[in-house]
């Protein structure tokens, strides 16, 4: 097969971020109704089920009615800070996913409508190939909270602002233990690119870094919780303490698109998990990766992922939040001991084993 | 024919002659005592208002009376009445745990000179009651630390509930006090509004914090926005059309609210509802019980962000609403007591549907048990959290699982039974701390025992009558007023004349789901009752509430108002 | 095939970066387009329970906020060490080992000092 000039290469890699944007912002519309629904049936309620089947369109409801709703900026807020706070919000949240491999390389179809050097070739579903992918995903993460700051300040609010406080303690507090936690995924792979940590955990749910590296697991799961601010560990925005948080004055789209963030980053925590840990798009056995012929990596990985949400959402029906400085002790004095001394374990163990 | 005018002759009420406090009061004060009295068995001590103090004091640290529960403080217009002396009273309302005793203390006020030694150095819940009776009445309290309007907002111009104030009178609504909180000049502190419009002031709460990050450092709550003065009501309604605004107090348990209401008056009237009645009230007293119970425990764990609790609990208080909706059609405002026993009798199949309510109570309670009890966050969260000690409970005037919660086994269920609680077989659970834990503990543990209670009074539920056979109390049946002249002439009669009852006062109190419900009903003998003072557990609860919160976090002031369980409607009357 | 990719490795995220920017902005004026506003001063006042706010959220907040940010800024750097170092751990064996140990240990120094004096507290 000839090598691709660089429009080609472009071509193909726009072509896969707007399919990755599209699809994460569907799916963001469809784990609002999940989330409901499954809420609903953990408390004995029926959730939204009147729009369409099964009340499925409800996301779709949703969404005009958010567009239709009263853009809407308090008079004592900084009026253009304000509105930027969820485009800032939302775009990191997505940039995070450039470099996430979602599953080995898709082959494209030879269909007479591709154009000629598109037929038959491997396509690998990551946007971008990093050799520092998962230096890159420590930094946009960081990021991420510059929208939420920028939300809760520039409304003027005080619960707004003491939520965007929170979340910035919360989310620095995190980051280090999040980030800590894959150090150990990285020894084992001796590569800081995601595919290679994917692909080192091929051949069977015993190499899975799930169970190899189960402590760094557990303080990934806590971590990435706190992260991205789910139950218990919702505090930017504990309805029942600071009204709704950093997000107090925000209605009509730029409120959608703060909640799209959060989902967003719900959704690329939990990809990660799967990759760094789940082993990616592997199968727990081996002859389970294929079925007749077509490889099922894809599916494998969509059911880590939709598992791992599932998680966040079961969190969500069973557990109270946590006080804050009960988070802030929990993170610093448990997490961050605890990962440091994962690591220098786990080299101590591969040392001792490649001796 | 008068009602009697002795004291209940078989009630355990008044379990001593009052000789011993007045001897004491006599000795330790003399000349200070005006008058000492006894009414169905509420002892009442007149004190001249130069040692209306140091009678508080007396009776609070002398160990042969230890009034130390605080239990209410109020005022009584007596303009235009001829037994009066001076038209103000000031009436306080104490009850000593170890001796098992109520007194009223009483003193009065001349309408060209309404002042009084302040009492909130002596009890710390008399704060509030002050001033109300200042909001209310215009009465002021000498020393008082901040004698501002209470009850009535802060541009409201004259005294409510005097007898010459003009009802018709219009108001333009008045605005808010942007500041209810002090805050010293050299702080750099955040001062926030935490309610009345916010999630987790269940209500409409208001308290004002001076925040440090995310510590309290001081808080004062601002309250009234639900403020309609059922006492003024009250005193232009017959006793019974009282019972339906009796509901609205607190309205998580209303039925309550109306047995109290009943006993209260037919205290007053010297009579007792038929032993069937008095079953089925404790039977529903009980139910709404736990309905309190479980909405405040509900809610509170809502306020901790876990929200399903809040429906497993739900799902019992939909079976104990399905029973009262039986017996009375209604659901929330029911209205079914009436002075003197029941408005009708219950349903055949009342016994099925209490069945049907207790198993599903067993069932949420335990799975509320296994969600949270063991829960490390929830145990957390509350643990250590907003700790009263008991003397200072009781100096608030704390009652109810609070109260018991911080160590003090008070029930007046068990210690001055009413409607036949001494034939049933419960235990008071106690907390041994006093935070919010042992709060919730106490409430789990004691709709267990509710639940205990009403098993026993279906099994025994005795036959019979459900209201008084007493014409000057108890309409006659429907029937009868279409057939005989007698009965519509009775009907006539008691509907526009109303209940007549003797001239007198007496304080009637029940164990609400809050604590101690009490009503302090004055008479004068004519239809409408002359002052109605309703002593809600809530006020004094969250009276405690800012010292409870003060130097923790806003988390925990979220996490104790939930566990105090205080009430808009029962608190702001 | 990254080997040989004619384009560098970061085009595809400032594409990535362009269309998500761009659907954030387009929602927003899509939005201002057909949400029309009908303020009202009781609307656009700042929401404080149904109370006027007293003062502004702008005012000065506890310095204790900032301190975990700045905590947080020291730790990150040196965790960002132990990337490049696990990368290259195995070449550098009981070597890489000890040094590390050694660094994570002056690294725990400073970490003791903060948790005694109550910076990690709340």
């Amino acid at each position: 097969m000839t090598a691709l000039t660089w429009p080609q290469e472009l071509a193909i890699r726009s072509a896969l971020a707007l399919t990755v944007v599209a699809f994460l912002l569907g799916l963001f519309s469809v784990m609002t109704y999940i989330e409901r629904r499954l809420l609903a049936f953990m408390q004995f309620r029926l959730g939204p089920n009147r729009t369409g089947p099964l009340g499925l369109f409800q996301p779709v409801a949703d969404g005009i009615k958010l567009f239709f709703k009263e853009e809407f900026v308090p008079q004592a807020a900084n009026r253009w800070a304000f509105i930027a706070a969820p485009a800032v919000a939302i775009t990191t949240a997505l940039m995070a996913v450039a470099v996430i491999p979602y599953g080995g390389a898709v082959t494209m179809p030879r269909f007479d409508l591709l154009p000629e050097w598109l037929r038959g070739r491997p396509i690998p579903l990551q946007i971008a190939h990093l050799d520092v992918g998962v230096l890159y995903l420590f930094a946009v993460s960081t990021l991420g909270v510059y929208g939420i700051v920028l939300a809760g300040w520039s409304a003027n609010n005080k619960w707004s602002l003491i939520g965007a406080l929170r979340s910035s303690a919360q989310m620095f507090s995190y980051e280090l233990a999040l980030g800590l936690s894959w150090v150990g995924p990285i020894l084992l792979a001796e590569s800081l690119r995601i595919e290679d940590i994917v692909a080192c955990q091929a051949g069977g749910i015993h190499r899975w870094n799930a169970i190899i590296q189960l402590p760094a697991f557990m303080i990934y799961l806590f971590a990435a919780t706190a992260e991205v601010g789910r139950l218990p560990f919702d505090l930017p925005e504990a309805e029942a303490e600071l009204v709704a948080g950093f997000h107090t004055e925000y209605a009509s789209m730029k409120f959608a698109l703060l909640q799209m963030a959060e989902y967003v980053n719900m959704i690329t925590v939990s990809v990660l998990a799967t990759d760094f840990f789940l082993g990616g798009w592997h199968a727990p056995l081996v002859s389970l990766q294929s079925a007749a012929g077509v490889n099922l990596g894809l599916l494998w990985f969509g059911g880590k992922t939709g598992a791992l949400l599932f998680l966040f959402i079961w969190l969500r029906g069973t557990l109270p939040r946590l006080r804050y400085d009960q988070l802030m002790r929990f993170g610093w004095k448990v997490l961050v001991p605890a990962a440091v001394m994962h690591i220098l374990g786990t080299a101590a163990v591969i040392l001792w084993l490649t001796r | 024919m008068p009602f009697p005018d002795s004291a209940l002759s078989d009630s355990q009420r008044s379990d001593r002659p009052p000789s011993s406090i007045a001897g004491i009061m006599h000795a330790n004060l003399p000349g200070g005592v005006v008058m000492i009295r006894e009414f169905r068995g509420d002892l009442s001590i007149t004190v001249k208002r130069e040692t209306w103090a140091a009678a508080a004091v007396l009776l609070r640290d002398h160990l042969d009376c230890d009034f130390k529960l605080f239990l209410d403080l109020c005022a009584v217009d007596r303009q235009g009445r001829v037994d009066r002396s001076e038209r103000f009273e000031i009436v306080l309302h104490l009850y000593s745990v170890s001796t098992k005793r109520h007194i009223r203390v009483t003193t009065p006020l001349p309408e060209s000179d309404p002042r009084l030694d302040t009492l909130t150095k002596v009890f710390k819940g008399a704060n509030w009651f002050e001033r109300e009776a200042y909001d209310l009445f215009g009465i002021v309290f000498r020393g008082h630390p901040n004698l501002k309007r209470i009850l009535t907002h802060e541009s409201f111009v004259g005294h409510p509930m005097r007898k010459d104030y003009p009802t018709a009178r219009r108001h333009a609504p008045g605005k808010c006090a942007e500041r209810v909180l002090d805050v010293p000049q050299d702080s750099q502190g955040m001062v926030v509004n935490l309610g009345p419009s916010h999630p987790s002031m269940h209500g409409t709460f208001r308290v004002q914090l001076l925040l440090d990050g995310e510590t309290i450092v001081d808080a004062a709550p601002d309250l009234g926005y639900m403020h309609r003065n059922f006492e003024k009501m009250a005193e232009a309604r017959t006793y019974w059309q009282i019972i339906p605004y009796t509901d609205r107090l607190n309205y998580c348990s209303p039925f309550m609210n109306g047995h109290g209401w009943a006993l209260a008056v037919e205290k007053l009237l010297g009579i007792k509802a038929p032993p069937r009645a008095e079953a089925v009230r404790v039977v529903l007293s009980e139910l709404s019980r736990v309905m309190d119970h479980i909405v405040c425990i509900g809610a509170n764990v809502v306020d901790l962000g876990a929200i399903t609790p809040f429906f497993v609990t739900f799902r019992a208080r939909e079976a104990i609403y399905d029973v009262l909706e039986a017996c009375c059609g209604a659901r929330l405002t029911v209205s079914y007591v009436r002075i003197g026993g029941l408005a009708q009798d219950v349903p055949e199949d009342f016994d099925a549907l209490c069945r049907k309510a207790i198993s599903a109570a067993r069932e949420v309670i335990d799975q509320a048990d296994r969600l949270l009890t063991r829960n490390v966050i929830f145990v957390r969260r509350m643990r250590e959290v907003g700790v009263l000690s008991a003397d200072d409970a009781l100096s608030y005037g704390w009652t109810g699982p609070c109260l018991r919660g911080s160590g003090v086994a008070y029930d007046v269920r068990k210690n001055h039974p009413y409607s036949g609680y001494e034939q049933y077989d419960f235990d008071v659970p106690t907390g041994a701390v006093g935070d919010s834990f042992d709060r919730y503990l106490v409430r789990m543990e004691e709709m267990r025992q509710s639940l205990r209670i009403v098993e026993q009074a279906l099994a025994s539920l005795p036959g019979g009558p459900v209201i008084v056979d007493d014409k000057r109390v108890a309409l006659p049946p429907k029937s009868a007023v279409f057939e005989n002249i007698e009965a519509l002439m009775n009907h006539f009669k008691l509907v526009f004349e109303g209940i007549l009852p003797p001239a007198g006062e007496i304080y009637g109190y029940t164990e609400a789901a809050n604590g101690e419900l009490g009503y302090f009903v004055v008479s004068d003998g004519r239809k409408c009752p002359w002052r109605v003072k309703v002593r809600p557990p809530c006020f004094n609860l969250y009276q405690a509430y800012p010292r409870l919160i003060k130097g923790g976090m806003i988390a925990d002031a979220i996490a104790i108002i939930g566990g105090l369980n205080v009430i808009a409607g029962e608190l702001d009357r | 095939m990254t080997a040989s990719s004619p384009l560098p490795s970061y085009v595809p995220i400032l594409v990535l970066g362009a269309i998500a920017a761009g659907f954030a902005i387009l929602t927003i004026l899509f939005s201002h387009l057909i949400g029309r506003p009908r303020s009202t001063p009781a609307k656009s006042a700042t929401y404080e329970c149904g109370m006027p706010p007293v003062g502004t959220a702008h005012a000065r907040f506890p310095v204790k906020f900032y301190l975990v940010c700045v905590i947080f800024i020291l730790f990150d750097v040196d965790a960002a060490f132990l990337y490049p170092w696990a990368l290259v751990f195995r070449e550098l064996g009981i070597f890489g080992l000890i040094e590390m140990a050694l660094f994570v240990c002056i690294l725990g120094g400073g970490f003791a000092y903060a948790w005694k004096t109550g910076a990690l507290d709340w």
